[in-house]
């Protein structure tokens, strides 16, 4: 996803010259082919997160739209006043990529993973937040996106994550997607954990359980008219690589609730408990510790789903 | 520990405020006794800056703000915004009548600056240490696009406490940004005292020279000697760096070199007219 990301950028701008990229002390050779044919719209500034916001942003100011990329902890966390201030107050478009949003750089521990990057993106006015789930997405949400007027952050997956939107064409930003249908649940979610999302609901389907599920690649803005549809099934699940607090779950319950539109059985939210990693290992195994595998997953919306029933 | 001296005590035989100085500092005044609040201190010892900068360095065109071709100067400090105001409402930017109606519902005009909201401000300012990597932003834009305009960031000296700032330093200098000029309103008093006390800066010039910076430093109250810095680069290669030396609440010699007078609120009428007073009185 994160290569197919930062091909798109050198593909845009070979179309469109305003199209800049800045990014901080990425691997060696990232975007080598756009350094040499385009040297004077490509910048690798060195670990310094908050210049870098800040040069796209008087790039931005000039008519460019930059790109910028670093690690998604680094690129939300270190600079956020920046990102508050610089891109959003002055609502100017610059893309932020953040590499490894929630668990990818689970061998590297807590410094690394991001994990509330969603929470802290989602309270900044003017702030789109795009989380999609595989490669084929992130290439048309790129070629879509390259007109929005605002600031986007763009939180990456690891990469091989399995393609499951395939079959879907365009993007919309601020639009939802159907990937399964289902009677019983609607299970929301984003990023990479929709396929994960549609794994627990062919699990679900073994105990005759029917799950839906609804991919908000756009986490800001939130589709709200699919949500609120949404609560036509029984139950609700929201699933995230993400602290519950202040993520996908939370903005779809805030909806909820300002609509006064709740589903029969409720919301089950499913993410990061309030707590940091215990360990280290791979994301998947992180992901299996905080409960986040396709079989616990479906296990937790089984249990919740019979126990409200 | 030792207090580096007062812009004052280095530059004793600086010039008496002419009218303009006194013209742009009365606006001043006028905004905190509109306003009943205002960084006094911060906004005095930038006047000549911004003047210098307004009046006899950049090209901008005050009822086209937007031009492509102007030259940008970024107010980074943004707290010294009344001077500022005070620049752009000399020029026409708005009418000066508005500076009464600093920090009042509904007035554009707020206790930092806001490019959305008031014509002339280049970026909105107040967080410290943003302006010089916006400035280098831009710089690079007009290098990419082949226009010759220059950039002016003016940053306060409690501002470049701000690591930030010495990120930015970096990028100007490793981009050769000769159209990029930066400038430090050096009065030696941040928020809670003297520079020297805070955090030291020095030795100052020899820092930006060494983070690749043609540097000059100057009486910051002199408006000659602040045009033959700020009139072209100070060099064909490296970014410009003005250590500007300025007396905090230049022109109110009771809120001179002091600290207290930083930030006011609350201004009593009666210390609207002592400063009125004060300037007419400034020789």
């Amino acid at each position: 996803m994160r290569k197919t990301c930062l091909n798109m950028v050198y593909e845009l701008a070979k179309q469109d010259e305003r199209v800049v990229f800045i990014g901080s002390d990425l691997g060696p050779g990232v975007l080598d082919e756009m350094k040499q044919t385009m040297p004077d719209r490509f910048y690798m500034e060195g670990v310094s997160e908050q210049n870098i916001v800040g040069i796209a942003a008087g790039l931005a100011m000039d008519g460019f739209i930059p790109y910028v990329n670093t690690i998604a902890t680094f690129i939300t966390r270190r600079c956020f006043e920046q990102v508050a201030v610089d891109l959003c107050l002055h609502d100017l478009p610059v893309r932020l990529i953040g590499n490894g949003g929630g668990l990818v750089y689970a061998p590297l521990g807590p410094t690394h993973l991001a994990t509330e990057d969603l929470a802290i993106m989602r309270s900044l006015p003017n702030m789109t937040i795009v989380s999609p789930s595989d490669a084929d997405e992130m290439t048309r949400f790129m070629k879509s996106a390259l007109d929005w007027p605002h600031p986007i952050y763009i939180r990456l997956g690891k990469g091989g994550d399995p393609v499951v939107t395939g079959d879907h064409e365009g993007f919309e930003i601020g639009a939802a997607v159907n990937l399964r249908e289902g009677k019983d649940i609607q299970i929301l979610s984003s990023g990479v954990m929709s396929g994960r999302a549609l794994l627990a609901a062919d699990l679900l389907e073994k105990e005759n359980i029917s799950a839906g599920v609804i991919h908000l690649p756009t986490v800001k803005p939130l589709d709200v008219e699919a949500v609120l549809a949404a609560t036509e099934s029984a139950m609700l699940v929201t699933l995230e690589e993400h602290f519950k607090a202040g993520g996908l779950g939370s903005a779809i319950t805030e909806t909820l609730i300002d609509a006064n539109k709740m589903p029969a059985l409720g919301v089950l939210r499913i993410g990061l408990e309030d707590s940091f990693p215990l360990a280290y290992g791979s994301q998947d195994e992180l992901m299996e510790s905080f409960g986040l595998q396709p079989p616990a997953i479906a296990q937790k919306i089984s249990n919740a789903f019979q126990e409200r029933s | 520990m030792i207090n580096h001296p007062f812009s004052n005590e280095i530059y004793p035989d600086s010039p008496p405020l002419d009218d303009r100085s006194k013209e742009m500092r009365r606006l001043v005044i006028d905004a905190l006794d509109g306003g009943g609040r205002g960084h006094l201190g911060s906004s005095m010892s930038l006047i000549e800056i911004m003047r210098v900068i307004y009046d006899d360095v950049a090209n901008h065109r005050p009822d086209e703000p937007m031009w492509e071709g102007r030259d940008r100067c970024i107010l980074s400090k943004g707290h010294g915004c009344l001077a500022l105001y005070a620049a752009l409402a000399c020029h026409n930017y708005f009418p000066r009548e508005e500076m009464r109606q600093f920090c009042h519902f509904p007035s554009r005009l707020g206790g930092h600056p806001e490019r959305s909201k008031v014509p002339g401000v280049e970026a909105s300012t107040g967080a410290l240490g943003h302006g010089l990597s916006i400035g280098v932003g831009m710089a690079l834009a007009a290098r990419i696009r082949k226009r010759n305009n220059r950039i002016f960031v003016v940053m306060g000296d409690g501002e470049i406490n701000e690591g930030s700032v010495w990120e930015a330093a970096m990028s100007a200098s490793k981009h050769s940004l000769s159209h990029l000029t930066a400038i430090v309103d050096y009065n030696k008093i941040q928020s809670y005292g003297r520079t020297a006390e805070v955090l030291d800066l020095e030795p100052l010039l020899d820092k930006w020279r060494a983070f690749g910076f043609e540097t000059v430093e100057c009486d910051g109250h002199d408006v000659k000697a602040l045009t033959d810095v700020l009139k072209n680069p100070l060099s064909t290669t490296k970014p410009s760096m003005v250590i500007a030396h300025t007396v905090k609440g230049k022109g109110v010699a009771f809120a001179e070199n002091d600290p207290e007078w930083h930030h006011k609120s609350r201004v009593p009428a009666e210390q609207i007219s002592a400063m009125y007073a004060a300037l007419a009185e400034n020789q």
